[in-house]
C-alpha cells in the first residue's frame, strides 16, 4: 500500500495536537503495517518534537515495524507454555519454509514470521496464528499443512 | 437506556432484571473467551443459533455468549440451564445433536460430557466438575456466568452496589480502612498493602490525582487479567471508581496489552454501557462525584508492566522505569500522585466493599489473605485458570485442581511467577502457597503464572528461556540489567550449547546476585530468579551439562544425537526430503542414516517418522 500524506495528516488532526506519538503511529502501523519514512518525518513536523523521538519510540516498541511486512502475517507463540510443549520446533519448520528469520519477510512480500511472548492460549499449545486465525496443538506436520493451504490461498488471489 | 441517578434507582434497576429474568429459562452458555475462541467456540456459538432458528426454537433458547471460566483445556465448553449441564470439546458438528437430544428431549450426550481421567466416572453438571469444586471462585465466579457485554447481567449479580455503598454510606477514608483491614495485597506481583498504598496516595497533596489499572500481563503462561477483562469487565470499572472515590481521584487509565484485542473490546463496550448507566463519568449514581476512565493499548514491550515505565508509556513516551522515590504515590502521571493495582486487585475491592474485611480475610494464611488465581500451563493435566485461597499447598493446587502430570511423566518443578519467578522442585510440593512462602524458595507469587514442567524438561533449558526473554526484554537503560542478563545468557547458551567449563556455575550466581541487587527496576531486580532457583535446586543437571557434556532430559541441542534404528526404518524416505540440513541418506526401502556432522537437531524427522524409528540420546 502506498503512503498517502493526506491521510496521515487527517489521523494528526482526529487526534489533537496534544495526541499521543504512540497513539498516532500506532494508526500509521494498522494502516500501512509498517511506518514508512515519510510518516515518521510528518508525524514529527505536525506534533512539533524532534524526529530523533519519534524514532525512539518507533523503535523501542516491538508492535513498530521500520521495514515493509509481507501480506499476511504468521506469528508463533513462544510462551512458556507453548515453548516446553514444543514450539522451538514448530517455528524451526517455518522458518527453514519460509527461508526466512523471525520479523523477516519472504522475498515475493507474501508473509511476514514473527513471534509473539504469549497469547495467554495456554491449553493449545504450541500456537501459530495466521492472520487472525489460532491454529492450536501445533507439530511440524501441521504446519506443512497450514502452509500450504496458505500458499494456495495467495495463488487463488493472484 | 436507563440512566441510574441514585442508590434506590440502583436497587429498583436491579430488582427489575431479576422479576424479569427466569431462573428456568433455558439457556446455552457458550465460552467466548479467546481460548475457546481458538479452539472453534465462534463457530460452535453461530450454528447453535442457526440450529436452534430452524427448529423454531430461537424465541424460548437464549444463546449466552460468556467469558472464560477457566477449564480453557477442555474448550469450546459449552452449559446449558437450568441443569447446568456441561459439555465440553463441543464442534459445530456436535450441535444438532445437542438441539435435538438435550434441548428438545433432555437427553445427555455421552461424548460430551466430562470423564474424570483418574476414576473413570462421568459428571454432568458443571458445579460439580472437580476442577472447580476444589477451587473457591470470588474474583472468577461470575466468569463464565454472564455475558460482559451486557451491564444487566452484572447489576443482576449485585454489581455496582459496593460503588453505591461506598459512595453513600462510607467516607474515603472508611473504604480505605476497610481494604486496609482486608488485608489485601497487591496481585500483580510485588504483594504490597493495598489499602496502605492507597492512604499514600489520598494522604499525598494535590488536586489532580491518577489511578491506574495495570492490565500489560506480559508473563508468558498468565492470562488471568485478560480473562477478568474479557469475561467481566464490570468488576474491575467498579473497582477502580471506588478507589478512585477513596483517594480522589478524577482519572483513570486502564492500561492493556495490544496482544488482547477481545479484552480492549469488551472493556470498552463495559466503559460505554457504564456511562450511559450513570455509573461512569459526570456525577456518577447523583452523588456529586466525577471520574472517567480511558483504554491506553501498550505496543509490545513487556518491561511496561513496571508501574514507572507504564506510566512514561502512557505519557506518549520510551517506555523506560525511573528510580523511585519519589513513588507513584507523589509524583507519578505527568508528575501527579498516581495509583497503580493489578487487574486482579481492582476486581478483588467490590467484594471487599460489600462483603466486609473480615470476611476477605477469612480465608488464607496470616499475612497472604483471600484468594489467588493462577493460570496452570504446561505439562499439566487441566490446562486453565483456576483461583484458589491462598495457603493451599503446591501439591493441592497441582494434583487436586491440575489433575497432575500428563502422559504418565515424572512431575519435576513448578516454575511461579514467570520470568521473573523461580522453579520449585518436588521436595517442596507440600510448600503453602503464600507471599513469603514462595519468597523463602527464591519463586516469587509474581501474577500467578505457574508453569509445570515434567520429567522431559530441561532445567538448564527452561532457564536459559526465561533470561532470553528478559535479556530481550530488558530496556537498556541501567547497566547491571542490560549487560549482566546478556553476560549470563551467553554462559547459559554456551553450557546448553555443550560448551560449559568449570567455574560457570559460580559466576552465574555472582553474576546473578549482583544484577538482582543492583538493577534499576524489577525486571532486571528479578531476572535472574530462574537462573539461580533451577541451580539451587537443579544443579546436577547443570553438572551434568558442563562435565557430562550430557542434556539428561535430552533437550539441548548442541549436547543430544538424533539416530535411526535401523530395524525399525522402512525406507520410506520421509525424513531424507524434510530434513532442512539434508543430514539424511538412503535408497529407498533401505535403512536410513543421520550424519551427525550436518545434522542441526531440529527434530522434524523425529516428528514426520511414521515407525517411531528416530531416537535421541
Amino acid at each position: 500500500m502506498h503512503f498517502e500524506p493526506s491521510e496521515l495528516v487527517e489521523t494528526i488532526e482526529r487526534n489533537g495536537v496534544g495526541a499521543s506519538l504512540i497513539s498516532v503511529l500506532e494508526e500509521v502501523q494498522t494502516r500501512y503495517h509498517y511506518l514508512p519514512r515519510e510518516a515518521m518525518i510528518l508525524v514529527s513536523e505536525r506534533l512539533g518534537m524532534p524526529l530523533s523521538q519519534v524514532y525512539s519510540v518507533a523503535t523501542f516498541y516491538h508492535a513498530f515495524s521500520l521495514v515493509p511486512r509481507g501480506k499476511h502475517k504468521i506469528c508463533v507463540c513462544t510462551g512458556t507454555a507453548c515453548h516446553v510443549r514444543g514450539a522451538v520446533q514448530v517455528l524451526d519448520r517455518l522458518k527453514a519454509r519460509l527461508g526466512v528469520e523471525p520479523g523477516g519477510t519472504t522475498r515475493d512480500r507474501e508473509f511476514t514470521l514473527e513471534t509473539v511472548n504469549c497469547l495467554g492460549c495456554c491449553a493449545l499449545g504450541p500456537v501459530v496464528v495466521l492472520d487472525d486465525e489460532y491454529e492450536g496443538q501445533m507439530t511440524t506436520k501441521k504446519v506443512d499443512k497450514l502452509l500450504k493451504r496458505a500458499m494456495r490461498q495467495v495463488g487463488e488471489e493472484q | 437506556m436507563i440512566e441510574l441517578r441514585n442508590p434506590q434507582a440502583l436497587v429498583d434497576y436491579c430488582q427489575r432484571i431479576r422479576t424479569a429474568a427466569d431462573p428456568q429459562q433455558r439457556r446455552i452458555r457458550v465460552c467466548d473467551g479467546t481460548g475457546c475462541r481458538a479452539l472453534g467456540s465462534r463457530r460452535v456459538l453461530a450454528r447453535l443459533q442457526e440450529t436452534l432458528g430452524e427448529a423454531g426454537l430461537a424465541g424460548e433458547i437464549e444463546v449466552v455468549p460468556t467469558g472464560c471460566p477457566g477449564f480453557c483445556e477442555l474448550g469450546p465448553l459449552i452449559t446449558i440451564d437450568p441443569e447446568k449441564i456441561a459439555y465440553n470439546r463441543v464442534s459445530v458438528d456436535d450441535v444438532p445433536a445437542i438441539v435435538a437430544k438435550t434441548i428438545a428431549r433432555g437427553e445427555i450426550i455421552d461424548g460430551l460430557v466430562f470423564v474424570d481421567p483418574v476414576t473413570g466416572q462421568t459428571i454432568i453438571h458443571d458445579n460439580e466438575l472437580p476442577f472447580y469444586t476444589k477451587q473457591m471462585r470470588r474474583v472468577l465466579e461470575l466468569n463464565g456466568e454472564i455475558d460482559p457485554s451486557r451491564i444487566e447481567d452484572y447489576i443482576a449479580h449485585d454489581g455496582y452496589a459496593s460503588l453505591s455503598k461506598a459512595l453513600y454510606k462510607m467516607t474515603p477514608e472508611q473504604v480505605i480502612e476497610e481494604v486496609r483491614q482486608s488485608g489485601l495485597r497487591g496481585r500483580g506481583g510485588a504483594g504490597f498493602s493495598t489499602g496502605l498504598k492507597w492512604r499514600f496516595c489520598r494522604q499525598s497533596p494535590g488536586d489532580v490525582k491518577y489511578i491506574i489499572c495495570n492490565a500489560d500481563e506480559g508473563d508468558p503462561g498468565a492470562f488471568m487479567d485478560r480473562s477478568i477483562l474479557e469475561g467481566n469487565p464490570h468488576s474491575v470499572v467498579e473497582g477502580m471508581i471506588i478507589g478512585a472515590y477513596a483517594m480522589g481521584a478524577t482519572q483513570g487509565y486502564v492500561y492493556v496489552r495490544n496482544e488482547y484485542p477481545l479484552a480492549v473490546q469488551n472493556l470498552r463496550i463495559a466503559l460505554k454501557r457504564a456511562r450511559e448507566h450513570g455509573l461512569l463519568g459526570k456525577n456518577i449514581l447523583g452523588s456529586g462525584f466525577d471520574f472517567d476512565i480511558e483504554i491506553r493499548v501498550g505496543s509490545g514491550a513487556f518491561v511496561c508492566g513496571e508501574e514507572t515505565a507504564l506510566m512514561a508509556s502512557i505519557e506518549g513516551k520510551i517506555g523506560e522505569p525511573r528510580p523511585r522515590p519519589p513513588y507513584p504515590a507523589q509524583s507519578g502521571l505527568w508528575g501527579k500522585p498516581t495509583n497503580i493495582n493489578n487487574v486482579k486487585t481492582w476486581s478483588n475491592i467490590p467484594l471487599i466493599v460489600r462483603n466486609g474485611a473480615d470476611w476477605f480475610s477469612s480465608v488464607g494464611t496470616e499475612n497472604s489473605k483471600g484468594t489467588m488465581i493462577f493460570s496452570l500451563v504446561g505439562n499439566i493435566r487441566n490446562t486453565g485458570l483456576v483461583e484458589v485461597p491462598m495457603g493451599i499447598s503446591l501439591r493441592e493446587l497441582i494434583y487436586d485442581v491440575g489433575g497432575g502430570v500428563p502422559g504418565g511423566k515424572e512431575f519435576k518443578a513448578a516454575q511461579i511467577g514467570g520470568p521473573s519467578g523461580g522453579c520449585i522442585p518436588k521436595e517442596h510440593l507440600d510448600v503453602p502457597i503464600d507471599y513469603e512462602s514462595l519468597t523463602a524458595l527464591g519463586a516469587i507469587m509474581g501474577s500467578g503464572g505457574l508453569v509445570v514442567a515434567d520429567e522431559d524438561t530441561c532445567m538448564v533449558d527452561l532457564a536459559r528461556y526465561f533470561l532470553k526473554f528478559t535479556q530481550e526484554e530488558s530496556c537498556g537503560k541501567c547497566v547491571p540489567c542490560r549487560i549482566g542478563t546478556r553476560a549470563m545468557l551467553q554462559t547459559l547458551e554456551r553450557i546448553c550449547a555443550g560448551q560449559g567449563r568449570e567455574g560457570d556455575i559460580e559466576y552465574l550466581i555472582e553474576l546473578g546476585q549482583e544484577v538482582k541487587r543492583s538493577s534499576l527496576c524489577a525486571l532486571g531486580g528479578t531476572a535472574p530468579n530462574p537462573v539461580l532457583t533451577t541451580i539451587r535446586y537443579f544443579r546436577d543437571e547443570y553438572e551434568a551439562h558442563i562435565y557430562d557434556k550430557k542434556c539428561p532430559a535430552r533437550v539441548c541441542k548442541g549436547l543430544i544425537t538424533y539416530e535411526i534404528v535401523a530395524e525399525l526404518c522402512s525406507g520410506c524416505m520421509v525424513c531424507a526430503r524434510n530434513c532442512p540440513a539434508g543430514a539424511i541418506t538412503g535408497e529407498k526401502g533401505q535403512p536410513h542414516v543421520i550424519n551427525p556432522q550436518v545434522c542441526s537437531r531440529c527434530g522434524v524427522c523425529q516428528s514426520l517418522c511414521k515407525f517411531d524409528a528416530i531416537v535421541v540420546y
